[in-house]
């Protein structure tokens, strides 16, 4: 199986003005294939630089990731990335961009034109194959980022902020696209996002990080995401359960956030 | 009254229902329309006053000559000819030197900027090349370009390749800066080589500065010809005004400084063209 194991990774900058930054410390978990990890945290906790590190875009310092047992040096097709926005090829038609992995590759035409097919049906965008980027809302280029991505069938997806700039109303639907995904495809998901309410409803498991150092502050293993199949989205939401640990979670980032803002006051003046 | 509304607004001359309603549209872009109708009018007015300023006999037509005068030379010249060629190949001469100076800048500017824009060791290199050399206007070399090759198309064409060179390089480096690091990332992950994240990333992201940089390049060339022409040439359009001036021929001037703005003119409207049908996702992405 395509377990994906991130082995006491240590990450550590030096800035332009001499100082060293732990963007990252001793951060270890594994995933079994098929999960889906959604990571939340106050800005510089290195949750960006984790995703980059898994995505093969950063060494890390210390430290292995491995996927299959086989350790990752660099990025590779075996690892999608879904992006929040801009990352589709604007000179590129919706199908042509959902091809562009299968193409690279050098897939046979009919093979790529049939994933094409189906990938459109999948996401719902069956009749747009034709359309230029620039002419689709932003909810359908993220479809279409989500596709793309599905149609090389990478082991794991790595999701950097993909609904961030969607508005609310769209932002519900995809989720739902992203847990329909999950569950059809199998993949393991690393989701990375700003929202609480993203994280608790799509996290099969949640990561909240914690900065200076970067690190994982709390671990929760959550039903929302299996409920989230069958069950209506808003129901889930509205449950005193998922209420409860919401409120949990932001006062906890509220803290770390107030604690920045202190070192920030403190240290400056 | 409808009649005339529809009529306004056909020819850039009128505003729809929501931008009369709007009460702020100074600074408000969106709500001044190109004009249309004003370009019309000043062609008009300006073409006017240069009939009546002659037919008046405002000015004596060895500083500025009639509107007919120039006319009856571009019947003559384009029948017969002026200086051993024809209108047409003066035309000619000159736009083959823009087209061939011009592509050869392309073609070493862009690999070049690219170069610069993906390379340390490029970048570096060339960096204080390029800076020393796009700041010098391109006329200045021409005593140079003549010792080297005369006064043939070689010299010409040698100049314009310079005065495209420089501003494609800068460009092609503007392009492959405004590269966005998620789409190489997406493309690296999408299992693209080095070679095909060039070729399909790289290159057509950065097509719009490119042809910004040609449409600017072109505009720059055609000045240069021209230029280069009047001081060393057999034929071109800028050697028939320099021809024609040593003879106090201002009707043959004007003609040719027309044609040079005409056809600066259509260039650039061509240019325009080609982009928004090349590269119809520029400033919407």
């Amino acid at each position: 199986m395509s377990d994906l194991v991130v082995n006491d990774v240590s990450m550590v900058f030096d800035t332009p003005n001499g100082e060293q930054v732990q963007a990252l410390h001793d951060v270890s978990f594994s995933l079994k294939q098929g999960e889906l990890l959604s990571i939340l945290g106050p800005s510089g906790c290195g949750k960006s630089t984790l995703l980059n590190i898994i995505a093969g875009f950063l060494a890390p310092t210390k430290g292995t990731v491995a996927l299959a047992s086989t350790e990752l040096h660099g990025p590779g097709s075996d690892r999608g990335m879904v992006f929040q926005q801009g990352a589709l090829f604007e000179w590129l038609t919706v199908a042509e961009n959902i091809s562009f992995g299968p193409q690279m590759k050098g897939m046979p035409k009919e093979k790529i034109d049939e994933t094409v097919d189906h990938l459109l049906q999948t996401v719902g965008l069956q009749d747009f194959g034709d359309k230029p980027i620039y002419e689709l809302s932003g909810g359908m280029q993220q479809r279409v980022a989500l596709a793309r991505c599905l149609a090389n069938d990478p082991d794991v997806i790595l999701m950097d902020e993909p609904l961030g700039a969607l508005d609310a109303l769209t932002r519900e639907k995809m989720q739902s696209l992203v847990l329909k995904l999950w569950k059809e495809t199998g993949k393991t998901i690393i989701l990375i996002t700003h929202s609480v309410e993203e994280a608790l409803f799509l996290g099969e498991k949640l990561f909240v990080m914690a900065p200076r150092p970067g690190r994982i502050k709390k671990q929760y293993s959550l039903p929302f995401a299996d409920a989230g199949l069958t069950q209506n989205p808003r129901d889930i939401k509205a449950s005193p359960e998922f209420i409860s640990t919401r409120e949990e979670v932001l006062s906890m980032i509220w803290e770390m956030e107030e604690e920045i803002m202190g070192l920030a006051t403190g240290t400056g003046g | 009254m409808t009649l005339i509304q529809t009529l306004k607004h056909k020819i850039g001359f009128g505003t729809d229902g929501l931008t009369k309603r709007k009460t702020v549209t100074f600074g408000d872009t969106t709500a001044v329309s190109d004009g249309r109708m004003w370009s019309f009018l000043s062609v008009f007015v300006l073409s006017i006053a240069w009939y009546l300023g002659s037919a008046l006999e405002l000015v004596n037509p060895i500083f500025w000559p009639a509107p007919s005068a120039v006319w009856d030379q571009f019947t003559a010249i384009s029948q017969d000819g002026y200086r051993n060629f024809s209108l047409w190949e003066h035309i000619w001469a000159s736009l083959y030197r823009i087209f061939v100076g011009f592509a050869l800048g392309c073609l070493i500017g862009i690999p070049l900027g690219f170069a610069m824009g993906l390379s340390e060791l490029m970048r570096g290199w060339f960096d204080p090349i390029v800076e020393f050399f796009r700041p010098i206007p391109p006329l200045a070399f021409i005593p140079l370009v003549i010792i080297w090759s005369g006064i043939g198309e070689r010299s010409k064409i040698l100049l314009l390749f310079f005065a495209a060179l420089w501003i494609m390089v800068i460009a092609a480096r503007a392009g492959v800066g405004s590269v966005k690091l998620s789409k190489i990332h997406a493309a690296y992950s999408l299992g693209a080589t080095k070679r095909q994240i060039l070729m399909h990333v790289i290159l057509p992201n950065s097509l719009p500065e490119i042809f910004t940089g040609m449409r600017v390049a072109m505009g720059i060339c055609w000045g240069t010809v021209v230029a280069a022409e009047l001081v060393a040439a057999e034929s071109g359009v800028g050697f028939m005004i320099m021809a024609a001036s040593k003879f106090l021929a201002t009707d043959i001037v004007v003609l040719g400084v027309i044609i040079v703005g005409l056809i600066g003119y259509a260039i650039d409207i061509l240019m325009r063209k080609l982009e928004a049908k090349l590269i119809p996702w520029k400033g919407r992405a």
